[in-house]
């Protein structure tokens, strides 16, 4: 058996590097769990704790836990903390009003690029609550601390809190199950998007796999012990591995794979995310993203469905006959449909078929709306 | 630690041979490779009755986060592979030296079986 060719997604795996990175208040719980650490972005972080399929398979068919406290909590306080949310972001936080309630959006450039992908929770007219992927965390507070300067507004990065995911059709009983008594009451009825501030834990009913759950911000003192409660309670930790291949068949994006810098929002399946009305509404990006409509887009995301043997990975080369040529930004074996699934951004005409160059030979793909399973269930 | 059983021959890319009765030799890859690759989901078997050569890149085991070519341990003809797991490439991770096999072939020049490394050997290959 040959080297390996490692297919780093997301792009920042080194399996077998020494391990000096920053640990979240998890990392006892994940050496306890048999997990397999790898570095991610700079922090020890769980692959898998055996099998990152049957990992996959829990979360689909019962519940399992990520721990996600990686990612980067900013806080946006101050009078000026809608108007400068409205310029930052290419979706409008006008549009939350109920305290709790969230919206997810793109951070453009100056040239219409993503530089990141986040969730912002309303809190209050003065209080918002921020989540930026792990990997962008540098570069999005010096970008939003910069954008700052215009506004009477306070950006501070939180880190009192550990985060865990807990997803799966059996997520939210299992949960509740361990919370206190008043925070159950405060997340009985919960809307999807929404969060409860309660006890000092937040729990969002949010998630990145295409299950129903929570997304649960803990204090950093609780996190081992709220976590054992979850694992006695029979919740199962789950890996970067599954975490993967789960958010890919909900056809959610990874930034860095799907989109970046260089990436339109117009071209990452994203557009929905932006608000044009209120016209007034100048955020940063918007005059760039005008122009790309106006000129017409050139490219689009897409879901693939290969029809053929093998695994579809990033970077092939995507063939569209009579009309380009295209490039996969994400794919995997999915473990719930048993076919190889990913993402390509290929030409606008482009139609329901491809070929894919895996490994030398061409391969036909099926292009589909990228979103592959839904609360369990194949969609292709 | 990962199983290294003593009854087979091996090479330093982590395959394993067993030399069978008939003449044949039945081919599949080591525990401590499958260890490395993690799940694996997709297995391309050679061809049936193709002639190759030592070394020749015959076979592909991919994983999830992983492709990797699988070489011809020794020279010779492909006599049968293991479509079982075509459907059940999992079968690599869970039972890489039995229900795991991937090909048997018919061996064409002797003196290659010599170099094919015993189980101390290959143990104290992937030792360091």
């Amino acid at each position: 058996m040959g080297e390996f060719a490692l297919y780093n997604s997301p792009p920042i795996f080194t399996a077998g590097k020494t391990l000096m990175g920053k640990q979240t208040p998890f990392f006892d719980c994940h050496n306890q769990s048999g997990a397999k650490i790898v570095d991610f972005g700079g922090w020890d972080m769980p692959l898998n704790y055996g099998s990152q399929i049957e990992e996959h398979h829990a979360v689909r068919q019962d519940v399992g836990m990520f721990d996600v406290s990686h990612m980067t909590i900013v806080d946006v306080t101050g009078d000026d903390a809608k108007a400068y949310l409205q310029k930052l972001l290419a979706n409008d936080v006008a549009k939350l009003s109920k305290s709790g309630k969230a919206l997810y959006s793109g951070m453009l450039n100056e040239q219409g690029g993503v530089i990141d992908d986040l969730i912002v929770y309303y809190l209050d007219d003065t209080n918002y609550r921020v989540v930026v992927n792990a990997s962008t965390r540098d570069k999005d507070l010096a970008w939003m601390a910069k954008q700052a300067e215009s506004f009477s507004v306070n950006i501070n990065e939180n880190n009192d809190f550990a985060m865990l995911a807990v997803q799966g059709p059996n997520a939210i009983a299992k949960t509740n199950s361990v919370l206190s008594s008043a925070q159950q009451q405060a997340v009985e009825g919960l809307g999807v998007f929404v969060a409860a501030d309660t006890e000092g834990y937040f729990i969002a009913r949010t998630g990145y796999t295409g299950e129903d759950g929570y997304e649960i911000m803990v204090p950093n003192s609780d996190a081992e012990a709220f976590w054992n409660k979850l694992l006695a309670a029979g919740v199962k930790p789950c890996g970067l591995g599954a975490r993967d291949t789960l958010r890919l068949e909900a056809g959610m994006n990874l930034y860095g794979n799907d989109m970046d810098e260089t990436i339109s929002p117009l071209e990452a399946n994203m557009g929905w995310t932006i608000a044009w009305e209120p016209q007034e509404r100048d955020f940063i990006g918007r005059a760039a993203l005008a122009a790309q409509k106006e000129a017409g887009v050139a490219n689009k995301l897409v879901g693939l469905v290969l029809e053929g043997k093998g695994v579809i990975r990033s970077h092939m080369k995507v063939v569209v006959e009579g009309i380009g040529e295209g490039e996969t930004t994400s794919g995997t074996m999915s473990p719930t449909l048993k076919k190889s699934i990913g993402m390509a951004r290929v030409p606008k005409a482009t139609g329901e078929s491809v070929m894919l160059e895996i490994r030398g030979k061409l391969i036909p793909a099926k292009v589909v709306k990228p979103c592959f399973v839904r609360k369990g269930e194949p969609l292709v | 630690m990962s199983n290294v059983p003593s009854d087979l021959k091996y090479v330093t890319s982590h395959e394993w041979i067993r030399l069978e009765d008939d003449g044949t030799v039945t081919v599949g890859i080591t525990d401590h490779a499958q260890e490395l690759l993690g799940d694996v989901v997709y297995v391309e078997l050679p061809e049936i009755d193709s002639e190759v050569a030592l070394e020749d890149e015959i076979a592909v085991v991919e994983s999830v986060k992983a492709a990797s070519d699988i070489y011809a341990p020794l020279s010779g003809t492909i006599v049968a592979v293991n479509e079982a797991l075509e459907d059940a490439p999992e079968t690599v991770n869970s039972s890489p030296y039995d229900d795991g096999w991937m090909f048997k072939m018919k061996p064409s020049e002797e003196s290659e079986i010599n170099n094919l490394l015993d189980s101390e050997a290959y143990a104290a290959e992937i030792e360091d």
